[in-house]
């Protein structure tokens, strides 16, 4: 996974509430083996719409989203956080995510900053004219007008995101304990082996 | 010394903690892992390139849902029909491919057991009270029905399960939904979860997991409450939970999974020990009477945009927020109405009786109920029963409801997520209007320009026989 320090440029303001997975991506693109070529699917029903901020030159190639509340609710597919990466978003800036959507975006490497609503506001009137500024090692997001929002990310996330560490490979360091887990289980609940049916 | 009371989220998650951090994240052990083939492929990709194996395929299965068409699966002669579509067909492919090949047990789409994943887990007894279940599907939270710490989780994830076993988790926080009282006549467990979602909110649930007490989901069925905890993630919550009874043991005993013999004794011990202990405390607490339930169903693209049957199209700006006033504005521009509109006068064209929510033997119990001696209305141009697996197809059919609903004018087709969700196809197409039992009615859910109203499956067959929306208590006299 690539590292990540911080996030530069302009952002998508998007603003609305509750933008869901099939928003973000399309059950109907959903039929892919592989993670890559979602861009193309991407916020296909408002990009529908004429002068839809994602189609507005003014934001092209833009690497940040900015939304409302409850971002990322629904389906659970990870599709969501790679059509993200597929067009080049690398954070979204929300006054909420959906558990499973927070969780996903941060293991393909996009960052998910929670800010108070107010903040939200105020960033997405200066990223009608300006760039925004995520800095991860100092939980900190800044406009070139002097705004400044601290934000709060789970150090282990925030770790993870700035080396590009394989959750999986620091799992499996611990292998041991799951194998402790598994022998305990085995006396504890022997029924949970499943019966071959 | 007295060990502090827990509810039952904090004792399953208790017992599956492998490893803790020091900022609190858990390594949680997962004993159950169901896999479909939309949220997989990469998975497997990911394990190939990195030389990992499966750490424990008993614990997994794998059955084909979304993609699947529900019409006949084979030709007169018993062989396979292929898939029109290529890019379903090469999905559905590669989980056929790659069960066995790590060694997962693999039920495939033309076994008798084959069925939508939420719908195969419980029935196979795969699903067990007190168990982390994990699938790539956020409806995995319906396993939360018979006591199972039960949730979605991302294609990412999916490859941290299969190869560890495990999950790196943070506790959630616990939610309380209360309902006491009897629910009222024609009122579903349907109606119950939909008029939680309302109350609540989409995002009420996020970072919590609720457990559902009360008389009412003690005195509903496990297929109720498995519909239930299936739409726990509509609004918000990971997952759900309904403790477990001598009603959850009754329904898994004797399924082709489940423990046998001394085994069963020994689980069913430890399962009535997980139960809430008096004085646990919840972070939140909600409650709700249940006379105040009515027959209910959505108006918008959200599932919290819910009102009674007898309501009306609210005027968005009722609404306190500001944005809830927009994007109220926003849903009805999709949905064709307009404000002070009667719920009742809303003409369908669509309706679909299936899906993980409402597909279940009771649930095609309830519509055929409904259906019997009527028939589907002229302005319907589609009504479909799906039938959540092959083995609840072969039960409706042992009990005659599908003669009912062919009678009345339905489809009755082989079991798969259907027009739930436009991966199949199954669709609606745009501008249409559907009456559906499924759990989202976001835009173009059900397809793009589809209108969906989330319903009671005896809500959708009443819009079948009148083609409007409709109390259903009118037609069950």
């Amino acid at each position: 996974m690539k590292a990540v320090n911080k996030v530069d440029g302009r952002a998508f303001p998007l603003g609305l509430k509750n933008v869901d997975t099939d928003v973000i991506i399309p059950a109907h693109y959903l039929k892919t083996i592989s993670r890559i070529g979602l861009g193309k699917g991407a916020f296909e029903t408002i990009r529908a719409q004429p002068g839809n901020v994602f189609d507005d030159p003014e934001y092209a190639g833009a690497p940040i989203i900015i939304a409302g509340d409850n971002f990322g609710c629904g389906s659970s597919r990870e599709h969501a956080a790679w059509a993200l990466n597929d067009m080049g978003v690398e954070a979204v800036i929300a006054p909420s995510f959906s558990d499973i959507f927070s969780g996903n975006a941060f293991k393909n490497g996009i960052v998910t900053v929670v800010l108070p609503q107010e903040a939200v506001d105020r960033l997405l009137e200066v990223a009608k004219t300006d760039p925004i500024h995520i800095d991860l090692e100092n939980k900190v997001v800044t406009t070139p007008y002097q705004d400044r929002f601290a934000f709060e990310i789970d150090d282990f996330r925030r770790n993870c995101l700035m080396n590009g560490l394989d959750e999986i490979g620091l799992t499996l360091a611990n292998a041991d304990r799951i194998s402790a887990h598994e022998r305990t289980l085995a006396q504890s609940q022997p029924w949970l082996v499943p019966v071959a049916a | 010394m007295a060990t502090k009371p827990r509810t039952l989220y904090d004792k399953i998650w208790d017992a599956h903690v492998v490893d803790q951090r020091d900022d609190g994240t858990c390594l949680i052990y997962i004993d159950r892992h169901l896999v479909h083939e939309v949220t997989s492929p990469q998975a497997f990709e990911g394990l190939r390139v990195a030389g990992r194996k499966v750490r424990r395929p008993d614990l997994t299965l794998a059955v084909p849902d979304h993609n699947l068409p529900t019409t006949a699966r084979v030709d007169a002669a018993g062989s396979r029909l292929p898939i029109a579509d290529v890019e379903s067909a090469q999905q559905l492919a590669a989980l056929e491919s790659n069960a066995p090949s790590f060694g997962i047990k693999y039920i495939g789409a033309t076994d008798r057991e084959q069925g939508i994943v939420h719908v195969v887990g419980p029935e196979q007894g795969f699903s067990l009270p007190g168990t982390t279940i994990v699938c790539g599907d956020s409806h995995t939270a319906c396993h939360g029905g018979i006591g199972a710490l039960a949730f979605g989780i991302g294609t990412s994830e999916v490859e941290h399960v299969l190869a560890t076993q495990t999950l790196q988790l943070k506790q959630s926080k616990t939610m309380e939904i209360r309902v006491e009282g009897t629910l009222g006549f024609g009122v579903s467990p349907k109606d119950v979860i939909l008029a939680i979602i309302g109350k609540i909110g989409a995002a009420g649930g996020t970072g919590y997991v609720i457990e559902y007490t009360g008389s009412v989901f003690r005195d509903m069925s496990v297929e109720g409450r498995l519909t239930v905890s299936n739409m726990s993630i509509e609004g918000g919550a990971r997952a759900g939970l309904v403790a477990p009874d001598d009603k959850t043991f009754a329904y898994l005993k004797g399924r082709p999974m489940a423990p046998k013999g001394e085994q069963w004794d020994q689980a069913v011990a430890y399962w009535r020990s997980l139960a809430t202990d008096p004085g646990a405390t919840y972070d939140k607490v909600v409650t709700l009477d249940a006379a105040d339930i009515a027959p209910s169903l959505t108006w918008g693209t959200s599932p919290e945009d819910v009102v009674p049957i007898t309501g009306v199209v609210p005027d968005p700006m009722s609404f306190a927020d500001p944005s809830k006033q927009a994007a109220a504005q926003k849903s009805l521009d999709y949905m064709g109405l307009v404000p002070g509109q009667r719920m009742q006068d809303i003409e369908v064209q669509h309706i679909f009786i299936g899906s993980c929510t409402n597909s279940r033997i009771e649930d095609l119990r309830a519509a055929a109920a409904v259906a019997k001696g009527r028939k589907v209305a002229a302005n319907i141009k589609q009504a479909l029963v799906v039938p959540g697996s092959g083995l609840v197809k072969a039960q409706a059919e042992s009990e005659g409801l599908d003669k009912i609903f062919i009678e009345a004018g339905f489809e009755w087709r082989e079991p798969g997520c259907s027009m739930c969700l436009a991966m199949n196809p199954d669709k609606v197409p745009p501008g249409e209007r559907c009456a559906s039992t499924s759990n989202r009615n976001f835009v173009g859910r059900q397809g793009p320009g589809s209108r969906t109203h989330l319903v009671s499956p005896a809500m959708a067959a009443a819009a079948a026989v009148t083609g409007r929306l409709t109390d259903v208590r009118e037609l069950m006299a």
